[in-house]
């Protein structure tokens, strides 16, 4: 009987332990490396405490432009977009703060969120407008979004089609999974070779658009955009497996019923597919989320990061400066990562996925 | 034959010839942009050099004539056993971690949906006070030993006066939480850390060290994925076997574990891929006698450029076992199971 009252404790122990041994300690290592300046002496290293120096030379000083970006002048359209999403952040906290159910940690953290959003949405505003060069956290940024959304909508309408019946869809299934399967590495340098346009497969494509001469490295958004292909190309078939068994879970049963009361496809897909496979969604995009934001083999093979910074992401960053011997500046990039993810991450749960799981 | 069974025909037949060609259009496109980059490896990997350098040709005996150079030279010639050796540690390592997250997070998962943990905040925030303390007294040269025996002795004390002052508890989300965030840390950031432990532990370049590595961050993904499948399976089944006397670990594994199989097989495919493929860990943590294959591959960028038909060669040789997996489990997958591995 002893043994059965310990059984929760048996079950989740030995998982919870090997994480902290492996977690905690980077996590506090890492922190103190970040506020922290690291030397090479004779014989050894040295570990000098600075402070949050690397962080102030990350938002204010040397590194602003590279981290941060370089900001624009005001547009309007760019101050138009602020100013909107501003009203509609103080609209949902006034909505809250009106509520019946308010408590201090609730308001607390909804005006924390508040402020982080609007900072991050200026921002973005600034660097994006003609004249601005986002830096590497706008980048991530950039490669984060896009990515998932496109992602999720291509896995999305491939699985929808694979569950049709369709003879040779098996078939279809098994190939779409294949980019899940390179190393991360090997696709890198496969996109290398296919962005070639030189001696890349395309060459006679760029040839007829003249287009020759004309190299990814020269334009931002050209690198950036082929660095978020190579993206979508790998992490693809993630969306697409776990979508597709979810739609394949769909009952049946449902589907018809909604056919004999006259429903067409359309609304059938809105009201009976959307919600079964939200609750899955809403997971996915947060593992997706996570791992996104660390993305770094494409960056750092395909472009190297250029044309000058620009397609750099966080992750590529730190691993530069890392690279300079500067482990205190990388582990300060890091550290700011940990907390952009944090924040993203929490407040997806919070807002998405526990709405999601109440409307269930 | 009833109406039903006429209205079940119409809604489980195929789509209509239009949607079908509209179908089979968007399918062949994507398995083209699939298969594309696979076939280029494919036709490089039988490229000389000058014909990756001299311009893009694309069939084999038309354009150029094919040479199994690369291949001979991977898998016969020179690299032999440097394609050998990091091929067998690869398999090793990937399948060790991959079985090992399985249990521990299986089990961890079946805790987390069954049990209700309640952690006190007080208790995790001596804790990790302590920890700090401890850590920074090693930093600052005090031996480990002591610094251990000192601070575990202060977590009791601890314990038993302030910590048990706070009330307020975590719940069972909280733990869950706790577990996938440890996979925001940027690998960049963690790998140092982690190179200093192992190499106190004198575990650098060894298989076991990546192994615990692959195992410790692979956990949070077996357990999120397996616990949102527990929840699909009722809890009746186990109420009835609870009864008639069984024991919380004979439920577990001879009823869950063989319900939940499909799920298992799936996540076991995602954690098998991720071991198999991670570049940036093994990159710090092996040297020549752990190399895994993902390093073989990035090597092939040497002094003189990328070889890139030595890479092809690699990287088709190092998906053949995946796929083979693959397609050995696709039908538990098919079967619509893996659903519940994510549902939320």
């Amino acid at each position: 009987m002893q043994a059965e009252r310990l059984a929760g404790n048996v079950f989740v122990w030995p998982a919870v332990l090997v994480v902290l041994f492996l977690s905690i300690f980077p996590l506090i290592i890492s922190l103190y490396l970040s506020l922290s300046r690291f030397k090479f002496v004779k014989g050894g290293f040295e570990i000098k405490f600075v402070g949050l120096a690397n962080y102030k030379k990350l938002f204010l000083g040397s590194q602003q432009g590279h981290f941060l970006g370089v900001m624009a002048g005001s547009s309007p359209v760019g101050w138009l977009v602020f100013a909107a999403v501003v009203v509609l952040l103080l609209w949902s906290l006034v909505r809250y703060v009106r509520s019946r159910s308010l408590s201090v940690g609730g308001v607390v953290g909804r005006v924390v969120s508040t402020v982080i959003v609007s900072t991050g949405v200026w921002l973005l505003v600034r660097t994006l407008s003609a004249g601005g060069r986002p830096g590497t956290l706008v980048v991530t940024w950039i490669y984060v979004f896009v990515g998932i959304a496109v992602q999720y909508l291509i896995g999305l309408g491939l699985a929808l089609l694979t569950t049709q019946r369709l003879p040779g869809r098996r078939f279809f299934r098994v190939i779409f999974l294949l980019p899940m399967m390179i190393t991360p590495v090997g696709i890198a340098y496969t996109f290398r070779m296919l962005t070639d346009t030189d001696k890349g497969p395309f060459q006679p494509i760029w040839q007829a658009l003249g287009l020759a001469l004309y190299s990814w490295v020269n334009d931002p958004w050209g690198a950036r955009a082929a660095v978020m292909i190579g993206d979508i190309w790998q992490w693809t078939p993630f969306m697409f497996v776990v979508l597709l068994a979810a739609l394949e879970s769909l009952s049946v049963e449902q589907v018809e019923a909604a056919l004999v009361d006259g429903a067409n496809r359309w609304q059938i897909f809105w009201n009976i597919t959307v919600p079964a496979i939200l609750p899955v969604s809403t997971t996915l995009i947060l593992i997706r989320m996570i791992e996104a934001f660390k993305i770094v083999d494409i960056p750092n093979v395909l472009t190297n990061g250029g044309p000058g910074t620009a397609t750099e992401s966080m992750t590529l960053h730190s691993f530069i400066t890392w690279r300079a011997l500067d482990l205190g500046g990388s582990a300060a990039i890091a550290y700011v990562l940990l907390f952009v993810v944090t924040f993203v991450g929490m407040s997806y749960v919070n807002l998405v996925r526990q709405r999601v799981s109440e409307g269930q | 034959m009833s109406i039903k069974t006429l209205f079940r025909r119409k809604s489980l037949s195929g789509p209509s010839p239009l949607g079908m060609v509209f179908s089979y259009l968007v399918l062949g496109a994507w398995a083209l942009v699939v298969l594309f980059p696979l076939y280029w490896l494919f036709v490089t990997s039988l490229k000389l050099p000058i014909d990756v350098n001299t311009g893009p040709f694309f069939v084999p005996f038309v354009d150029f004539k094919p040479s199994l150079h690369a291949w001979h030279y991977i898998l016969l010639g020179d690299l032999q056993n440097d394609t050998i050796r990091p091929y067998v540690t690869t398999i090793i390592v990937a399948l060790t971690s991959s079985v090992l997250s399985l249990l521990l997070g299986t089990a961890a998962a079946y805790g987390l949906t069954r049990f209700e943990y309640r952690p006190r905040v007080g208790a995790v925030l001596t804790f990790i006070g302590c920890l700090v303390l401890a850590i920074v007294a090693i930093v600052l040269g005090v031996p480990w030993q002591i610094a251990a025996v000192v601070a575990i002795a202060l977590f009791v004390l601890l314990l038993q006066t302030i910590g048990r002052r706070f009330k307020r508890s975590l719940a069972n989300s909280d733990i869950a939480f706790w577990l996938i965030s440890q996979r925001m840390l940027p690998p960049v950031a963690v790998v140092i850390p982690i190179y200093v432990l192992f190499q106190r532990l004198h575990l650098l370049d060894t298989r076991t060290a990546l192994i615990i590595t692959y195992l410790a961050t692979n956990l949070p993904i077996v357990i999120w994925l397996m616990r949102d499948y527990f929840q699909t399976i009722p809890v009746e089944l186990e109420e009835y076997a609870a009864i008639d006397g069984a024991s919380r670990y004979r439920i577990f594994w001879s009823i869950v574990v063989p319900l939940a199989l499909p799920g298992l097989v799936a996540t076991f495919l995602f954690v098998l891929v991720f071991a198999w493929n991670e570049y940036l860990l093994a990159l710090f943590l092996s040297g020549a006698d752990a190399q895994t294959l993902p390093l073989t591959v990035a090597a092939q960028n040497a002094t003189r450029g990328p070889q890139w038909w030595y890479m092809s060669v690699l990287i088709l040789i190092m998906i053949v076992p995946v796929i083979a997996i693959a397609i050995a489990l696709e039908r538990y997958i098919a079967r619509g199971l893996l659903v519940g591995a994510i549902k939320g």
